[in-house]
């Protein structure tokens, strides 16, 4: 487990030895304003909840989480330093998971920095936080199971940019797993147990059933094992490297 | 029988249709410095990357330190430092960084940490840049902070693949020195195509060309196995010139002679005349007592050493048609 910390503090650290971290940051904040804002109506509905800050997240990580991961092992292909990582006396998994961490961390503080809205809409009116601190965590989940697919994809090439453009479909697929766009492809042919197997993988209603403010053990199990699935996708593919 | 620090058994690595190493074995022990030679694209660097656990070898195994490299990377790691080729760190750390966290990955922790890095902070003499990041510094300083983090946790075994390149002069004589100094308490592995290191620094030297071993032995071993070895070179002058040609090439004991005419020269003409013995004669003396014989006028006389190029030459380039060192 030292080995998932020493890996994780110098990954965070990355982050923010180059402008990077910033430019992330202000653009996550940027972004969430102008879809909270304008595209939400936020003011205009008149409701004191965050139902049109968080109703973005989904579209929002789409793009923005696939910039965090795309670097996470395609630079180290690309620089040569993974031959540093993997000649170095720590397991592959943990090189993983400590990698994954600090992308998520990366990402969940990003997502605190989003307080001042929550701030304000307490100043402005009576919100449920209850229903406010359940859509964060599926907020923070949500970015958790986007980051785990990308640095999977980041480790099947030493490109950045294939990197994030298959890191972006893939992920979408996930998203919009439960909406007509992928269910129509299936629907015309398929049973209706692999419908409803396609349609509850999709990141989209898991985010909403918790987003009403109720974290179902369910939810939470559909984040942790696709993340861990994923993880372990990364850990083979790394391995495999090896084989040449 | 102790098993030697570094036990390499008929390793073998195909990538596709090419093979890149076609089952070498060989050891190295204690108090060894190993200079593993060959031309670029021999094999080299993925027999090096092959024991420190960053290829899975397609055949044969890898012991380090009694570790089965393929079973127990962890703990072959442990025992090894590895210069990979090319130096690779991490960019946007500063060195103090990123040696801080090698010491970290090595289990050192509080003072001791801190005394691993300096210790090999001094040994590579990084302290001037140690607080500027990698990617602004020269190669010399990169390729210093390779071997920095390759010697932090003073390692049994010690992996480096061309640790002098880009370095000039003076680095590289400090380097070399560094390896030296190491040398007596460890088994070490250094790769080259520099000949000249293999002199100054390598107890043994492997010859490796299309992935397999061509020859193996000390560096003297080897440069004997030149045709150079005991050969003798005259610079006569022009008078002298056509006499001596008929007269040496007729000496008992002269396998061939290398004849460059100096006509025309600026030195006023003459021959350089380098004799090559048959195997096992020594021509110095015969052609020494030759010339005061003749009475010759000689600009030079030189009882050549074997070349450790020559020999390379003849092992890695199969079709040179100058046979001299084949054996």
């Amino acid at each position: 487990m030292s080995q998932v910390w020493n890996i994780f503090k110098r990954e965070l650290a990355s982050y923010f030895a180059t402008p990077l971290a910033f430019v992330f940051i202000v653009a996550f904040l940027f972004a969430t304003g102008v879809f909270t804002f304008y595209i939400g109506d936020f003011f205009r509905a008149g409701r004191a909840d965050l139902q049109a800050f968080f109703m973005f997240h989904p579209w929002l990580y789409l793009f923005l989480i696939p910039a965090i991961s795309m670097r996470l092992w395609a630079e180290e292909r690309k620089s040569g330093t993974l031959e540093i990582l993997l000649t170095l006396p720590i397991p592959i998994w943990a090189s993983v998971l400590g990698k994954f961490l600090a992308a998520w961390a990366f990402a969940g503080l990003a997502l605190i920095l989003t307080f001042p809205i929550w701030i304000s809409v307490n100043l402005l009116g009576d919100p449920d936080n209850g229903v406010i601190i359940a859509s964060y965590v599926g907020s923070f989940l949500l970015a958790g199971g986007y980051l785990a697919i990308g640095a999977a994809i980041s480790a099947m090439t030493s490109n950045q940019v294939i990197a994030f453009v298959v890191s972006v479909v893939v992920c979408f697929l996930f998203m919009a797993s439960g909406l007509p766009l992928v269910l129509d492809a299936v629907s015309g042919w398929a049973p209706q147990f692999v419908i409803n197997t396609v349609a509850s993988f999709s990141f989209l209603s898991h985010f909403q059933s918790i987003q009403k403010g109720v974290i179902d053990l369910r939810d939470l199990v559909f984040f942790a094992a696709l993340i861990g699935f994923w993880l372990f996708v990364n850990t083979v593919l790394i391995e495999q490297r090896k084989a040449g | 029988m102790p098993q030697p620090l570094i036990d390499i058994n008929g390793l073998a690595k195909t990538f596709g249709p090419i093979k890149a190493v076609a089952g070498v074995s060989f050891s190295v022990d204690k108090g060894e410095v190993l200079g593993f030679l060959g031309p670029n694209g021999a094999g080299k660097s993925t027999t090096m990357k092959m024991i420190t656990g960053y290829l899975a070898p397609s055949a044969g195994s890898v012991f380090v330190s009694g570790y089965d490299v393929a079973r127990d990377p962890i703990g072959a790691q442990g025992e090894m430092g590895y210069l990979a080729e090319g130096a690779p760190a991490y960019g946007e750390m500063t060195p103090h960084q990123f040696l801080n966290f090698v010491a970290a990955v090595r289990g050192f922790k509080g003072v001791e940490k801190e005394r691993a890095v300096a210790i090999a902070v001094d040994r590579t003499q990084l302290a001037q840049v140690l607080h500027q990041s990698i990617d602004t510094l020269s190669k010399g300083f990169k390729r210093r902070v390779g071997i920095a983090q390759a010697i932090l946790h003073d390692p049994p075994v010690l992996i480096m693949d061309e640790p002098t390149d880009g370095l000039d002069p003076n680095q590289k004589f400090a380097v070399r020195r560094l390896i030296a100094s190491m040398a007596k308490d460890k088994a070490i592995i250094i790769s080259t195509h520099i000949l000249e290191e293999v002199d100054a620094v390598c107890s043994r030297a492997i010859i490796i060309d299309r992935g397999a071993i061509v020859a193996d032995g000390t560096p003297g071993e080897l440069a004997a196995r030149s045709r150079y070895q005991d050969a003798v070179t005259v610079e006569v002058n022009s008078t002298d010139a056509q006499g001596a040609r008929k007269a040496l090439k007729a000496l008992p004991g002269v396998n061939d002679m290398l004849d460059i005419s100096l006509d025309g020269d600026m030195r006023g003409g003459g021959a350089v005349l380098t004799l090559f013995p048959e195997p096992g004669q020594r021509l110095i003396e015969k052609v020494s007592a030759l010339v005061t014989e003749r009475g010759w006028k000689v600009r030079s006389l030189v009882a050549e050493s074997g070349r450790l190029e020559d020999v390379f030459r003849a092992c890695t380039t199969a079709d040179a048609g100058n046979g001299g060192a084949g054996q």
